[in-house]
């Protein structure tokens, strides 16, 4: 099926669609959650009339248009990165994966691009109330079109509704609902969407912070905090809600995953869950748990994991050399399974090619029984099905511990705020600022325990990513990662020179040349 | 209601939609030839002003069709998704790159602290407008003219050109679509500027503009049409599914189709109505004329390469791995279920028109852009 395998040219397809992703996700969050701040904003003044709102609305939403381009620039790239850089991924997979994707395009792509120029340019050609339509209409959009991608990505963690055609050689779509509705993907999209939320609100909350210390713009930075304030806790509530539901599914679906997130080597019962530790040995070839200045909460990895306190929780150990105790098929037995699978598959061929119909007959039945890990026939070492253990527990942790951190720092705004005791406490204001960037290392560190956290796998133990790039010299991708590296690092110095230039303008004036 | 129909309706379907998406996709490139008269058309710093705001209005619309041009493709022929993209890669990268550029470039160019400066973001713009649009028509050209991949029992791919789908710039049918959708689009950017901009001296330079950038659109569209409609087409047999080669294939297929026939020269007549109104009545609604124009010619052009049992996707390396819209389509049910999701389609078509009918009411001049907040 695959005749070689280039592992230089998988690990520079894997850094370029990283460093793409991780761009594209510089500004998503932003946009997601300001499309909404700024709806709020606008609904305020259409509601009241007053034109200190309407200045506002207009402030946020020239620093979010600058975002936005930026946004639109990195994120073309991810949808024809599929077919350029994983092309037998996207043959593979196309017939399930290819439908959100065009499904995001219509529903969601034309509403943010068809409202949005309403909402920069419509101010004196359209009615009010159609302006905010319009606001509303974008905000319902780009997070319609985070939906989308976020079910796609969700189907590659949990292969729902589909089934494997021997004669197409791909995995074909059998339930539209299944893929759409997928527990996993509802709970994907609300933590990555509320997460996001949380990140624009930490943004107008700096700003706001800012002007505050330099004495500019009181009222509309108080109201920019409360209102960011507000529905930054709201968020950030939510994204703990869902992070809890998060923790449950990957128990279910990514038991390696989830060892991997607590660097839990050999599985036991009632296992507790790591609020902070540091890993000893930096490799993923150690066998057995090694976690210095461990701070643990006793059983609540298993009640994470399986809403019971006495669950037996997997480690690494476990699934890659079996426990018979608990039922867990050693990686090497789905090894050999999936190899079993794969020459199925190939036979199959032949005795089609040669019109055997009975022959056709027996192998897809061996096949069949085979097939739930035909990706693990791809792989020789037992061991490969392990994760980067480092990257995804220290990724992890750093996630949770900010969550946190941002839940109580909106409660602890919102009720200077309220308070009205905000704009002088100098040492918050500072650390509003300071927090901004932290909520990006949340909002990235997230996105890596989800896709560090789930390899070697493209298609959870049905396509490792080894098999699933392009067929293409790794030259070629090397070539590509320093150019997109190069002009994405450009426009990136190119956005933040040009939104501070405008946040220090002010909302009065100076937003061009 | 799509689940009566059968699988090759399905894909005729799915191939009328792609088509459709293509042919808005090229009619929206007026917005790209418009961004090749950034240098030459305007004389003041303000008349430069109107046209980047004229169409930096529009920017996201082109954008919007080729992305979702890319989706449709995956979602209904993910075969030529995974063989194009990953075999012709550097032609696709380049195009992207040519894209990515546009998209910040309306919303930086003017802007303060802008680290590359204005002159370099209009470059921008004239490099997505010249090289993208190049790359694309030749890109689309190879439809007719064929590339060099195979594919395998798996339908896995693999390109056979060590130029990755730059090959395509080198092939004269190619280059003769690339530079005819390139003129194509600047002269639609001139009727879209004379329609969408209420001022005197640009009218009187873009009607100026319009017979040379005309005559070189005949020149290049003719070239490439009479190539195809005059060479070998890849046909395929409906009941063996074998691909082989047929004279005057594209030629048959507008004959044997009287109905895309019809469509094309009624495309083709609209196209030049278009021009010629703007030119001798001095009309300014020449944009919807050959607009709609282009609309029809490109989608008979579609229509012309995949079907009546055509390969649209030929190979010239290994004809039996040449793509039709049977053998690289999604399944029976994937389609289905897109196609239920195709009927917002309409929807989205009509509050496109309404928005864009609310916001150019009042055509461009400086007193409106006086009155913007965000200026381009």
């Amino acid at each position: 099926m695959i005749e070689n395998i280039d592992i230089s040219l998988v690990d520079w397809s894997r850094a370029q669609f990283a460093l793409t992703a991780m761009y594209h996700w510089l500004f998503v969050p932003l946009t997601l959650g300001l499309t909404f701040i700024i709806a709020i904003m606008e609904t305020i003044y259409v509601r009241t009339g007053e034109e200190e709102w309407k200045r506002i609305t207009k402030f946020w939403m020239k620093l979010f248009g600058i975002n936005f381009a930026i946004g639109v620039a990195t994120g073309i790239i991810l949808e024809f990165e599929f077919g350029t850089n994983w092309s037998n991924y996207s043959w593979y997979v196309g017939d399930i994966f290819g439908a959100p994707l065009a499904i995001e395009g219509i529903m969601a792509f034309f509403l943010e691009s068809t409202f949005i120029a309403v909402m920069f340019f419509g101010w004196n050609r359209v009615s009010k109330k159609f302006h905010l339509l319009s606001s509303w209409l974008v905000a319902f959009g780009a997070s319609l079109s985070a939906l989308w991608i976020l079910v796609a990505n969700s189907w590659m963690q949990y292969p729902a509704g589909m089934h494997f055609n021997p004669d197409t050689a791909r995995s074909e779509m059998l339930d539209f609902w299944q893929v759409l509705l997928s527990p996993v993907a509802a709970n994907k999209f609300l933590h990555t969407i509320f997460s996001s939320y949380m990140v624009a609100s930490m943004f107008v909350i700096a700003v706001s912070g800012w002007y505050l210390l330099k004495h500019r713009e009181k009222l509309l930075s108080m109201r920019s905090i409360v209102i960011a304030t507000t529905f930054g806790l709201i968020a950030s509530l939510f994204t703990a809600y869902t992070g809890d539901g998060s923790a449950y599914q990957v128990a279910q679906i990514q038991p390696a995953k989830l060892a991997a997130m607590e660097g839990l080597y050999n599985g036991k019962n009632g296992a507790g869950l790591i609020v902070f530790g540091i890993l000893n040995n930096n490799d993923n070839d150690r066998d057995e748990d090694d976690i210095t200045m461990k701070i643990e909460i006793p059983k609540m990895l298993s009640i994470l994991g399986y809403r019971n306190a006495d669950a037996f929780v997997p480690g690494i150990n476990d699934l890659v050399n079996g426990n018979k105790e608990h039922q867990i098929v050693s990686a090497t037995e789905k090894i050999n399974q999936g190899k079993i699978a794969i020459d199925a598959l190939a036979k199959y061929k032949e005795a089609k090619k040669l019109n055997n119909q009975q022959a056709q007959d027996s192998l897809q039945k061996v096949f069949e029984e085979n097939y739930k890990y035909i990706g693990y026939g791809y792989l020789n070492d037992p061991k490969s099905i392990i994760p980067n253990v480092p990257m995804t527990f220290y990724s992890f942790h750093i996630m949770v511990a900010l969550g946190f951190y941002f839940i109580f720092f909106f409660m602890l705004v919102l009720y200077l705020a309220i308070k009205q005791k905000f704009e002088n406490k100098k040492l918050i204001l500072r650390l509003g600022i300071l927090s901004f960037p932290l909520a990006f290392v949340a909002s990235m560190a997230g996105w890596i325990v989800a896709e560090v956290g789930r390899q070697p796998w493209a298609i959870q133990d049905l396509l490792p990513t080894i098999v699933a790039t392009s067929n293409i010299d790794a030259s070629a991708v090397m070539l590509t990662f320093a150019l997109f590296a190069v002009l994405f690092t450009v426009l990136l110095i190119a956005e933040i020179k040009i939104m501070i230039s405008q946040i220090k303008s002010g909302p009065k004036g100076g937003s061009h040349v | 209601m799509f689940e009566t129909m059968s699988l090759l309706h399905l894909q005729q379907y799915w191939w009328i939609l792609v088509s459709i998406l293509g042919a808005l996709l090229v009619f929206l490139m007026f917005v790209q030839g418009g961004q090749t008269f950034l240098y030459t058309l305007p004389q003041t710093l303000e008349e430069k002003k109107l046209l980047v705001n004229s169409i930096g209005h529009k920017w996201e619309f082109t954008f919007t069709t080729l992305v979702t041009f890319g989706g449709a493709m995956f979602a209904a022929f993910p075969l030529f998704y995974a063989t194009s993209f990953g075999g012709a890669y550097w032609v696709w990268l380049i195009i992207l790159f040519c894209f990515i550029i546009q998209a910040v470039s309306y919303e930086y160019r003017s802007k303060p602290k802008n680290f590359l400066g204005t002159k370099t973001f209009d470059f921008f713009l004239f490099l997505n407008g010249s090289l993208g649009v190049i790359l694309i028509g030749a890109a689309v050209s190879t439809f007719f003219t064929g590339s060099q991949f195979t594919v395998n029992a798996y339908n896995l791919s693999k390109w056979q050109h060590s130029l990755r789908g730059l090959e395509a710039a080198f092939n004269l049918t190619n280059l003769g679509l690339g530079l005819g959708v390139f003129f194509l689009a600047r002269i639609l950017g001139l009727l879209y500027f004379i329609n969408n901009i209420s001022n005197e001296n640009i009218y009187q330079r873009a009607k100026a503009k319009l017979l040379p950038n005309v005559i070189a659109f005949l020149v290049f569209f003719l070239f490439f049409l009479i190539s195809i409609l005059l060479k070998e087409g890849f046909a395929y047999n409906p009941q063996t599914k074998l691909v082989s080669m047929e004279a005057y294939k594209y030629l048959h297929n507008l004959l044997e189709m009287p109905l895309v026939l019809g469509l094309f020269l009624i495309g083709v007549v609209l196209v030049l109505s278009g021009i010629i109104i703007t030119l001798f009545k001095s009309s300014k609604k020449g944009i919807w004329f050959s607009g709609l124009g282009t609309i029809l010619t490109v989608f008979s052009l579609f229509l012309i390469a995949g079907f009546n049992n055509t390969a649209y996707y030929p190979s010239v390396y290994d004809l039996q791995s040449s793509l039709t819209i049977e053998n690289s389509s999604s399944s029976k049910y994937t389609l289905t279920a897109m196609s239920y999701v195709s009927l917002l389609i309409p929807f989205v078509i009509a509050y496109i028109y309404y928005v864009w009918k609310a916001m150019d009411k009042k055509k461009l001049d400086m007193d409106e852009l006086s009155k913007e907040d965000n200026l381009y």
